[in-house]
């Protein structure tokens, strides 16, 4: 065993794996938070969204707006370098969490996944048949029993494949933080290159582990699917 | 904290630099949307024709790019790139030193990731076409080329143009990233003013309005394509 540490660390595409799995973590710490937060704000902005008040659907719709119309990077760098800039948020307590790159992170990607998100959520709920909602409400179902027992169960199973996409999506987003120093996976890539001069292998030893991260993921989604999806299942016999 | 009177054209401000970057941001938007879309037409060559060594090849370019951050294949290519192309110089016997530049780099990086995205449009666009009218074609007596000319190009325009209008919008917002490598669009023109001007929130602010702008009117263009060549259906 020893033997063949000492041989496989001869190879500098080993070295860096090895270096790059020390900022998995970080990738992680910034998934694991922000995609359950967005998960739910995703929720709660598409029943606004679909929402029959003006008042709520309106501001929702115009932020989808604004955030999917602009790039990742423009929002991460406008809650980094914008909101530091605000002489207010630095002498409030919020300056305690927006003075770390991994939280003003968090915040860019929670926003901008719960406008992805969002979006594709609306798109289940309205797939839900009037007929449904109508047989659920001469049961007597509240509006709250309705939307635990028929509309989300619904609308989340058909929404399973393409809320998989946006969470592949934000796998991959997770990247940019690096740009705002914070030492995730790709900045220590990049930090390794500056060391060795060889980026081939400091990419690609970073690649591998994203490519591992996104089959965990499409795994995890596909597992959901067979699990909620059980009238859909082939049989197998 | 604001100061928006810097956004004024000439010396005084950053209007015409920005304008420029806008400028720079579609070019490589466009180019780069060109280029891969050119790929992806090969790419899914690869994948529908009966030759398993070149669909194993496309599936595996598909499925890396497309599971690995953006930023990373920008990475690779800006600063792998280089030794590459030395080292295909090399072959052919010529041990100078190139490098090329941040535009062309940046073009390739963007075509190679929005071609992931494009091919799989277009399959789907491919195979949405009625197989029915292939041989219905056929049977008339049309040759090849004419067939993909006059019966299914047509039809697999129509079919991608949604999707292909979505690629576009992801194309765009990627170019952000080629800041990296140095070239002067939106995101790079945007750093470099409010390091000068202390004012990053001004100057943020007009970058994210620039690029509201851009996807918003392409938006609206892809939708009239979508309009003017489903004529037929309508």
């Amino acid at each position: 065993m020893q033997n063949l540490l000492s041989y496989l660390n001869e190879f500098l595409l080993f070295r860096n794996f090895v270096e790059v799995i020390g900022g998995l973590d970080n990738t992680l710490l910034l998934l694991l938070i922000s995609l359950p937060i967005g998960f739910v704000l995703s929720l709660i902005f598409a029943l606004g969204r679909v929402s029959q008040n003006k008042f709520i659907s309106k501001p929702i719709a115009s932020y989808i707006f604004v955030i999917r119309g602009t790039p990742l990077l423009v929002q991460i760098y406008l809650i980094y370098f914008g909101l530091g800039s605000i002489e207010f948020i630095r002498e409030s307590f919020l300056w305690y969490l927006l003075r770390e790159p991994f939280w003003c992170g968090v915040l860019a990607l929670t926003i901008n996944t719960v406008a992805y998100g969002s979006e594709i959520f609306r798109g289940g709920i309205q797939s839900v048949t009037r007929g449904q909602i109508e047989s659920g409400l001469s049961l007597g179902f509240n509006k709250i029993d309705l939307l635990r027992k028929i509309i989300f169960p619904i609308a989340l199973r058909k929404v399973l494949p393409s809320y998989g996409n946006e969470l592949i999506l934000m796998v991959k987003a997770t990247s940019l933080v690096s740009l705002t120093t914070y030492m995730e996976m790709t900045g220590i890539a990049r930090k390794i290159m500056a060391k060795t001069f060889a980026p081939v292998e400091a990419f690609i030893a970073a690649g591998i582990l994203y490519l591992f991260l996104n089959f965990l993921m499409v795994q995890f989604v596909k597992y959901l699917e067979w699990k909620y999806n059980p009238h859909l299942r082939v049989e197998q016999n | 904290m604001f100061k928006f009177d810097k956004l004024v054209f000439g010396d005084l401000g950053w209007g015409d630099e920005l304008l420029f970057a806008t400028l720079m941001t579609i070019t490589v938007s466009i180019l780069s949307m060109g280029l891969g879309l050119c790929l992806a037409i090969i790419t899914v060559w690869a994948k529908l024709i009966t030759n398993r060594i070149t669909r194993l090849i496309a599936s595996f370019y598909t499925t890396v790019v497309r599971g690995v951050p953006e930023l990373l294949v920008i990475y690779l290519i800006f600063f792998g790139g280089n030794s590459v192309i030395m080292g295909v110089a090399k072959l052919f016997g010529y041990n100078g030193y190139i490098e090329l530049n941040a535009l062309t780099i940046g073009t390739i990086a963007i075509a190679f990731i929005s071609a992931t995205y494009s091919s799989e449009v277009i399959r789907a666009a491919y195979l949405a076409v009625n197989k029915g009218q292939v041989e219905a074609a056929k049977a008339l007596g049309l040759s090849k080329i004419q067939i993909f000319l006059r019966v299914m190009g047509p039809q697999i325009i129509r079919h991608a143009l949604p999707g292909i209008g979505n690629v576009w919008q992801i194309t765009l917002k990627d170019t952000s990233l080629i800041s990296v490598t140095g070239l002067v669009e939106i995101m790079r023109q945007t750093r470099i003013a409010s390091n000068v001007e202390h004012s990053p929130l001004t100057f943020l602010i007009t970058a994210a309005f620039l690029y509201l702008f851009l996807t918003t009117f392409s938006g609206k263009f892809f939708k009239v394509l979508e309009i003017n060549y489903s004529k037929g259906y309508s």
